[in-house]
């Protein structure tokens, strides 16, 4: 499959700060790639890059064919680009905001409404309010259908959902699969973990550098070999008491219990009579079920 | 370019300004309020110089003298003194602005053909007031004198001093103002206004959008003028329109002129507008350098004070402040009826500025940074 995305030693610095360092990675036709990493990790520069507002210091990308550089006037008609602010004119009605976008690229909103159909169902209810006076949920629907109102080949989503309930996640997720199937490449990006394995593939990315490239499955596969969780009532020693057993290579929090990585030789039912003997009374170490989190956690520390 | 796209992004933006709660009103109340309010207000006529008169000489030209100084318009003899002494407390108390003292014997001296002299004093805290308060009662003097003369057959050798003003008889302050005021509208409509408009596309973050979509930076600069420039053209003809219905004051010269020296300096102002756009990322960085250049084209552009009054070093100054040759244009065909031809030094240079300005605000530009 042919690669719509191709960023090559992509480079960008902010005066001493170093944005993106040498990133590459590549994205093939049709497909969900999520772009995963804390905030700060240089997502938004790379957009910026990849949608022609920003200039690379060194290295090439190029998108659905054209150069970001050189080709840019052709490259903008084949995106719809999604920034992470809400960036439609609040004092246009949802209907004039879709028109609007539609008529700039020359494209009528009758003619491509079958892709943004099921987007657009909620907001047909109300065709003349204020884009302004939306909620959080449906600004980001309105702002999807106008990025994808003239049929772009890819779909550029800068943290579409930060800011937005875990209900409007999870149906945000479902419309980008049924983009997906219609052929629309998409890159997103996230700084929430558990949405990574909604992707075909991820990268990992962390202070300007990509960490591992993969699907989301074959990042974790082994993550869960000397993978432990942890508990007790006082969390807090727990966490202290752990980080000086033998064959501990990393504690850290994760939700309501802790997470161990560890040495081959560690052994759970030890290190839990040890806990004890600390007066932590009620410790217990199982096994966990490792998840892209863990082997952000990992890569980050491996990284420095 | 392209004309279809420019259409599209015309029709937003009249919507845009439409919904705005604050523009339509702006441009409708200010036009009113600059061209009704300010000329009333910014005035240097000096009208009611009170004077005091010591007659000394008491005879009937001396009084006729006084009767013409009261009937001025600009004059009103607030009370006649027997002594200096007293007409000076007079001014002390701040009652009177002026002295005029007739000596004695002035009649007779005068038809003896000697010349004698009439003593004028005037209050010269207000530099202004005083000034012409003293000129205004040596005009009106003479006027009597010479009049006198004539009635009498008399020839007196007394210097005759006929003052005409020209293109503005009655020397009327607001003939002056008006058509510069003008400035202050467009200044305002095509500078501010614009600047602000681009700068709260960046503040919304809707120019990321507008970025990515393949609208090239002319239509989008160009979309962000034009209904400015119109509004601009609009507000000039409301302005002549007040000029003409309130004040009576219509251009000696051809409408034509002034229209197109109006567009030239929108043209100057948007371009000004736009390159403070592009270097400012948010409203108020906007405000604050959009102010500093007002201040200086509404203080040295010629509008209040004269640029002849100005120490020589400003006067080189103000030629690289465009309002100037707006300003002398508005004031030369409306009052003399320039023409293009008489005025093509000013129109020359305010089509450069134009010119560097729409230059600078092309080149500094960016869609990507």
């Amino acid at each position: 499959m042919k690669n719509v995305i191709d960023i090559q030693n992509l480079t960008k610095r902010y005066g001493e700060l170093v944005a993106l360092d040498h990133v590459s990675f590549s994205v093939s036709e049709g497909s969900l790639f999520g772009l995963i990493g804390p905030d700060g990790a240089g997502k938004t520069t790379l957009y910026q890059i990849l949608t022609t507002l920003l200039s690379p210091d060194e290295g090439s990308a190029a998108v659905a064919g054209f150069d970001v550089v050189k080709d840019y006037r052709k490259l903008r008609t084949e995106i719809g680009y999604m920034p992470e602010r809400f960036s439609l004119y609040p004092d246009l009605t949802v209907d004039e905001n879709l028109h609007f976008f539609a008529s700039l690229f020359g494209v009528k909103v009758k003619d491509n409404f079958d892709l943004i159909a099921p987007i657009f169902d909620q907001l047909k209810k109300f065709p003349n309010r204020m884009a302004g006076a939306l909620s959080g949920g449906m600004k980001q629907k309105l702002a999807l259908s106008c990025a994808l109102i003239h049929r772009p080949k890819v779909l550029l989503l800068d943290e579409p959902t930060t800011g937005v309930d875990a209900v409007s996640r999870s149906e945000f997720w479902g419309m980008l699969a049924t983009l997906k199937e219609k052929g629309i490449t998409i890159l997103v990006s996230t700084s929430y973990m558990d949405e990574a394995e909604r992707c075909e593939r991820i990268a990992l990315i962390n202070k300007g550098r990509i960490l591992d490239v993969n699907t989301p499955g074959r990042l974790i596969e082994g993550m869960d070999r000397n993978l432990y969780n942890a508990s007790s009532k006082d969390m807090y020693p727990l966490l202290e008491a752990v980080r000086t057993l033998p064959d501990v290579k990393d504690c850290y929090t994760f939700g309501a219990t802790l997470h161990i990585t560890a040495n081959d030789g560690f052994n759970p039912d030890d290190a839990v009579s040890k806990l004890r003997q600390k007066g932590l009374e009620d410790a217990r170490i199982w096994p966990a079920k490792g998840n892209i989190e863990d082997l952000f956690i990992k890569l980050a520390k491996e990284d420095g | 370019m392209n004309a279809n796209t420019l259409k599209i992004l015309l029709r937003k933006e009249v919507s845009l300004m439409k919904r705005n709660p604050i523009i339509p009103r702006l441009i409708v109340a200010m036009p009113i309020l600059v061209m009704l309010i300010i000329p009333l207000v910014a005035t240097l006529d000096v009208k009611n110089v009170e004077v005091v008169v010591v007659d000394n000489d008491r005879t009937e030209l001396s009084r006729r003298m006084v009767a013409d100084m009261d009937a001025s318009e600009y004059l009103s003899v607030t009370g006649c003194y027997f002594s200096y002494d007293e007409a000076f407390r007079q001014v002390e108390s701040g009652k009177a602005d002026a002295i005029v003292t007739i000596p004695k014997d002035y009649l007779r001296d005068l038809t003896n053909g000697k010349r004698p002299e009439l003593d004028l004093k005037a209050n010269g805290v207000n530099a202004t007031k005083g000034t012409l308060g003293a000129q205004y009662a040596t005009m009106s003097a003479a006027h009597t004198l010479v009049r006198w003369q004539m009635e009498q057959g008399i020839t007196i050798p007394v210097q005759e001093a006929a003052v005409v003003n020209l293109y503005n008889p009655t020397l009327n302050f607001r003939n002056y103002m008006i058509p510069a005021l003008m400035v202050v509208l467009l200044i305002i409509i095509c500078g501010f206004l614009p600047t602000l408009n681009l700068v709260s596309e960046k503040e919304t973050g809707t120019i990321e959008a507008m970025n990515v979509t393949p609208v090239g930076r002319l239509e989008f600069v160009l979309s962000k003028l034009i209904p400015y420039w119109i509004v601009g053209i609009l507000v000039v003809t409301v302005g002549m329109l007040i000029g003409w219905l309130v004040y009576g004051l219509v251009p000696e010269g051809n409408v034509v002129n002034i229209y197109l020296a109006a567009v030239l300096f929108s043209f100057v102002m948007s371009g000004l507008g736009v390159f403070i756009a592009n270097r400012s990322a948010t409203i108020l960085q906007s405000i604050f350098m959009m102010f500093a250049f007002i201040v200086v084209f509404q203080l040295m552009g010629g509008l209040f004070t004269p640029i002849a009054s100005m120490p020589r070093w400003a006067q080189c100054i103000t030629y690289a402040i465009p309002p100037r040759y707006f300003i002398e244009i508005m004031r030369s065909v409306y009052l003399k009826g320039g023409t293009v031809a008489d005025l093509w030094m000013q129109y020359a240079a305010l089509s450069g500025f134009a010119l560097l300005f729409c230059l600078i605000a092309a080149v500094t530009y960016r869609k990507r940074a």
